[in-house]
């Protein structure tokens, strides 16, 4: 079908009912848009989700920035990029849910460590440097939390493979937490 | 400008074909290439995007000097930057490094530009590894194999990865593992891709079975040159968007012992019906694929992707023969628009270059025909 203005094929299709009657438009990209219909072209499940759920979870009282790069959550939303690592802790709450849904579910890290790193405050028996990388009592906790109830869900959801390799991930946070993925 | 590490002079050759197109492999029927992609990013400065030109330069000249000084063979760092557009469109059909660092605007929304201090070291030759700096984030390391070995590919990243860490200190943190500039590449910032060559699933309308299968899974199905890219020639990406919460293997194990068994299977069972029920429709297929490419006066990129894509299938089931699967594959990369104008070693413009691709096309398939 061609459009109106004879010259192209109509891709956009539009048909409005006013007052009972039917009214259609056959259009061409370029009449379409003189128009001004806007065609926007499909957005990625996981971009709208992220999108809606930045939407739910931004607040829009208080404005709180990076203290080390001074990124606002409002701008992460515009690029959805972040600015420096301290924003991870900056917009923790924030982030959470999104991260949630765009992962499975997935909360904590698991898998490799930093070797070297490791290695080295291992020699220097720096506790400190130690628990930066392995988190502290607390963060193993949670991790461990986190762990337990995705294990459950996949016992619920009969998923056994998922489910064994999550107890051997338990166990393996449970011994200390740190493991290469080639271990 | 190019840098060496010593190990005697690399140089890059743009004729020569990469290791991951040279065909076989396992599961080569179906599985192009398989490709382990890790994204780090250096304590003490801030992300891409909130990056001064300082920090970009700083953050160059560390990782180009870990780069340069722990690679175990030949490397090259390229400081892109001081490439010309052309070379880094060569670049980018190689897959050596992505569009938007290509352009120097991975990171950089709205802003950045070609003359973003950034860099890509690449393993020569073969051009198994590539290491991007200054990208969306300060490192993102690949290295690409031939056929399906995600194992081997991932052991060979990591080694990298650790070789690199012994000099910089990597952002990390307990709860959130390696923190990059996008929250969507959190945890182990790894993405495993697979290039899946899938024309009987397109023939019998079967490919969004495996789109929403592969979403169900939490796959991203991609085109040949990963995101944002458009299918060509049948050639999709398969790849993880799941990086927190679940480790290296685990993901490994999921892709390696559930996902890509089950599409390769589905694949040849599907090209196995066509051959059994259907071989007039394959083989006319195939035989039109062969016609075009042996008499076209004018060829699109994605035409001629769409061809070869038939020949590589006729070759693969026999029905076709005198040339070899890696031949095709160097091809699809010779039709690409860089490569085209490289070979010829003139710039065309675009009508100029569909004739060019139609011209080496012709002269290239002559020797391909019907088995008897």
């Amino acid at each position: 079908m061609l459009c109106e203005c004879g010259k192209n094929e109509a891709t956009i299709h539009e048909v409005v009912i006013k007052h009972g009657k039917k009214f259609e438009k056959h259009l061409c990209e370029e009449c379409a848009a003189k128009h001004g219909i806007k065609i926007s072209p499909q957005i990625p499940t996981g971009e709208l989700l992220a999108k809606y759920v930045l939407s739910k979870t931004a607040s829009p009282t208080t404005t709180v920035s990076c203290p080390t790069c001074g990124l606002t959550f409002a701008e992460f939303k515009q690029t959805e990029l972040l600015g420096c690592p301290s924003c991870y802790r900056t917009f923790e709450d924030k982030l959470g849910p999104l991260l949630e849904r765009t992962h499975e579910g997935g909360t904590h890290h698991v898998g490799k460590v930093p070797r070297h790193a490791l290695e080295r405050s291992r020699l220097a028996g720096a506790s400190g440097t130690l628990d930066e990388l392995l988190g502290d009592a607390e963060e193993q906790a949670q991790r461990l939390t986190a762990l337990r109830r995705r294990l459950d869900e996949a016992v619920a959801s009969e998923r056994f493979e998922l489910a064994a390799q999550l107890r051997d991930e338990i166990q393996r946070t449970g011994d200390g937490g740190a493991h290469a993925p080639h271990a | 400008m190019p840098e060496s590490n010593g190990h005697s002079d690399p140089g890059m050759s743009y004729d020569a074909t990469p290791e991951w197109l040279r065909g076989g492999g396992e599961a080569g029927d179906v599985v192009l290439s398989s490709r382990v992609r890790i994204a780090r990013n250096i304590v003490g400065f801030p992300f891409m995007s909130r990056a001064s030109e300082t920090d970009r330069k700083q953050v160059l000249e560390l990782c180009r000097k870990q780069i340069l000084g722990s690679a175990d063979g030949p490397l090259l760092f390229l400081d892109l930057h001081g490439t010309s557009q052309f070379e880094r469109l060569l670049l980018t059909e190689r897959q050596l490094i992505s569009r938007q660092h290509s352009k120097g605007k991975a990171g950089c929304p709205g802003r950045g530009g070609p003359d973003v201090p950034r860099g890509v070291a690449i393993s020569l030759p073969g051009e198994r590894v590539s290491i991007m700096v200054n990208e969306e984030d300060h490192l993102r390391m690949q290295v690409i194999s031939v056929g399906l070995a995600l194992g081997k590919t991932l052991e060979q990243v990591d080694l990298i990865d650790d070789r690199l860490e012994e000099g910089l200190t990597y952002a990390f943190s307990p709860r959130f593992g390696y923190q990059t500039a996008c929250p969507t590449n959190v945890g182990t910032g790894v993405r495993f891709g697979v290039m899946l060559h899938l024309p009987a699933l397109r023939m019998t309308g079967q490919l969004d079975k495996v789109r929403r299968a592969a979403g169900d899974m939490s796959l991203a199905v991609r085109g040949f040159f990963g995101e944002g890219s458009e299918a060509l020639g049948d050639f999709y990406q398969l790849s993880n968007q799941t990086t927190l919460g679940k480790s290296e293997q685990m993901l490994l194990h999921d892709l390696n012992n559930e996902i890509l068994p089950a599409v390769i299977e589905y694949e040849r069972g599907e090209r196995k019906r066509l051959m059994d029920r259907r071989r007039s429709t394959i083989e006319d297929a195939v035989g039109r694929a062969l016609g075009v490419l042996r008499n076209a006066r004018l060829l699109t990129t994605e035409e001629a992707m769409q061809n070869l894509s038939m020949i590589r299938l006729g070759l693969v089931l026999d029905l076709i023969g005198g040339m070899d699967e890696p031949d095709i594959n160097q091809l699809m990369l010779r039709a690409q628009p860089g490569h085209l104008q490289h070979t010829l070693g003139r710039e065309l413009s675009q009508s100029e270059r569909r004739v060019e691709r139609a011209n080496l096309m012709r002269r290239r398939v002559a020797s391909l025909g019907f088995s008897a």
